[in-house]
């Protein structure tokens, strides 16, 4: 079966359940569709495909496929920790000896302990900082539905990869907005689920108080099932809740009937591209001629939401990227004069420009003199924009509004231009600040063709009540069967 | 807020062990600027009596008993990482006094 790639994952299991498939073929599809693609699309950066093939035949000939991902090949941002395999989340500081981690991400762990197949690691911006994977070491990821334009990020080969049919399904990272957006970008599905849903150990830290771990798929059935293994309390990362993991694939029951859908104003502004607007309205009707009802709300913090991001991400960034200092992993310097000296050689040559700027914008938000105006202001800001969200949920269930105000753009169009590039999550941050959940589910197209994105949130661990939502949805509309031409 | 000078941004950089060049901090400082008077909006927001949030969802750390897991990567694993030499078992790094 040439074309197995296309499948989605309820489809491929049951053909490898059924017979009429083996692993082997799938993973040999996926690969064959990277090679075929993924030169000009970029969004593969290390490649494990000898390995995929030895571990489809040992599924192969134990025969069982009784877990759903059981066979099922996919792919891991690179900022995931994948033992004895390049792990270099995009940077050079990884990258120069190429970093070998010694352990297992539990997600992964968990993907493979279900029997999926990881084919390799996808393309990110540089340690998951940027909308576009463009601060990528190895490049910037195409977008599969027009090749001049970004992918989105930072998760953007996750999404393109998948977007593309390379894998069946993808695995990636949302600090303010980099599974949703690049998801949106691509017409796939793209959950973050509320932070400690998913376990973070193992996956390399950008802002600890706001990552979190989801898949990118190509339905909401698909993503039922990658969180029915993603989810769960970890020991290994005490921030995960040790609350119990409801079975999501039986929240899909296309029923939305008597649902509040709010629909706050602060999300459809000026400058917004007119034919993203229209069809996220389109999409609130045809919610509303479902049975459910649209209410609309305010979230009055909404303004002040990158800002707060834009202080509180960066701070906790510059105490991450203390870890990269030449000493235990990755680059190393020649002829330091003194350890001090070490450390600035290892971090000037090793870190790219994004990166040196969010550390030091952190480092001065967090120095002494600035600490109570920046970062404490920031986090006292942050409580007000959480407050907004409890606020609104006490009247509507799920919240709606566009996954960005513009479709992907032109590859370089915001070079030089850092707000632009941070304004690009205005609609996803907020969401991210509060730790509540969101998904992306596509919902239309632009008259050239580029994806446009829905976005649902809810409050703390209801992403079964959102992957219900997004299901009725994509089961009532076709947006999700179209496939770029690439 | 005051601007950075060049000079300001040459000693977040020391702060950060950064080394920049006259051009990066060309590049850098009103690129600083500009983010800092972004960020600046916030302090028009009304915070008196709010508490600061730095963790959303409100789950207290988890904490598990007090033993040995031994099911870890080894010392020798962890030490495979590095780029810098390995004696007996230890990283030998730069001179700290030069």
């Amino acid at each position: 079966m040439a074309d197995a790639c296309t499948l989605t994952i309820a489809q491929a299991h049951k053909k490898l359940k059924a017979k009429e498939l083996t692993a082997t073929e799938l993973t040999q599809s996926c690969i064959d569709r990277i090679e075929n693609v993924d030169g000009v699309l970029n969004a593969v950066v290390h490649k494990n495909f000898d390995r995929a093939l030895e571990q489809a035949k040992k599924i192969d000939s134990a025969g069982k496929f009784d877990h759903p991902l059981s066979g099922i090949p996919f792919l891991v941002k690179d900022n995931f920790c994948e033992k004895d395999t390049p792990s270099t989340g995009c940077s050079n500081i990884l990258r120069d000896k190429e970093y070998l981690p010694p352990f297992e991400s539990t997600s992964t762990k968990r993907l493979k302990s279900a029997g999926a197949i990881s084919l390799g690691k996808t393309n990110t911006d540089e340690f998951t900082m940027g909308a576009s994977t463009e601060t990528s070491c190895f490049g910037v990821t195409k977008n599969p539905w027009d090749t001049t334009r970004v992918a989105g990020g930072s998760s953007g080969g996750s999404a393109a990869g998948v977007g593309s049919d390379e894998c069946i399904f993808a695995v990636g990272s949302d600090t303010g907005g980099s599974i949703r957006q690049p998801a949106g970008f691509c017409a796939m599905v793209g959950m973050r689920p509320t932070y400690g849903r998913t376990s973070r150990f193992g996956v390399m830290s950008m802002a600890s108080s706001l990552d979190t771990i989801g898949p990118i798929c190509k339905t909401t059935e698909d993503t039922a099932l990658v969180m029915n293994t993603l989810a769960g309390h970890d020991p290994l990362d005490s921030t995960t809740g040790v609350i119990d993991v409801p079975d999501y694939s039986k929240a899909l029951t296309g029923d939305v009937k008597g649902l509040k859908v709010g629909l706050p104003k602060e999300y459809f502004i000026d400058g917004m591209d007119p034919e993203v607007e229209k069809a996220v309205r389109d999409s609130a009707k045809q919610m509303e001629s479902m049975g459910a009802t649209i209410v609309d709300i305010s979230l009055p913090h909404t303004e002040y939401a990158v800002a707060t991001y834009y202080v509180i991400c960066p701070s906790e960034v510059s105490s991450n990227m203390a870890r990269y200092d030449g000493i235990r992993y990755g680059h190393t310097a020649k002829d330091p004069e003194d350890l001090v000296d070490y450390y600035h050689k290892v971090r000037t040559e090793g870190f790219g420009d994004e990166v040196k700027r969010r550390i030091m914008i952190g480092t001065y938000a967090l120095s002494a003199g600035y600490y109570d105006a920046f970062y404490r202001q920031a986090q006292k800001v942050r409580t007000l924009i959480v407050n907004d969200f409890k606020e609104a949920y006490k009247s509507v269930d799920v919240i709606l509004t566009p996954t960005y105000p513009t479709p992907a753009f032109v590859v370089g169009a915001l070079d030089g231009d850092p707000i632009a590039m941070y304004l690009q999550d205005i609609f996803l941050v907020a969401q991210g600040l509060s730790g509540m959940p969101g998904i992306t589910v596509p919902c239309g197209f632009c008259s050239n063709n580029l994806p446009i994105g829905l976005h649902l949130s809810g409050p703390h661990w209801s992403e079964e009540l959102l992957l219900k939502v997004a299901h009725a949805y994509e089961q009532a509309t076709e947006w999700s069967e179209k496939k770029p031409s690439i | 807020m005051a601007t950075l000078s060049d000079d300001d941004v040459r000693h977040i950089s020391k702060l950060c062990r950064l080394n920049l060049s006259d051009k990066e901090v060309k590049k850098f400082a009103p690129e600083l600027n500009n983010i800092f008077d972004y960020i600046a909006k916030l302090q028009e927001v009304d915070t008196k009596n709010v508490e600061p949030t730095p963790q959303p969802t409100g789950l207290v750390n988890q904490l598990r008993e007090d033993e040995i897991v031994t099911d870890g990567p080894t010392t020798k694993e962890m030490l495979e990482t590095s780029p810098l030499p390995i004696i007996d078992n230890q990283i030998q790094t730069p001179s700290a006094h030069g």
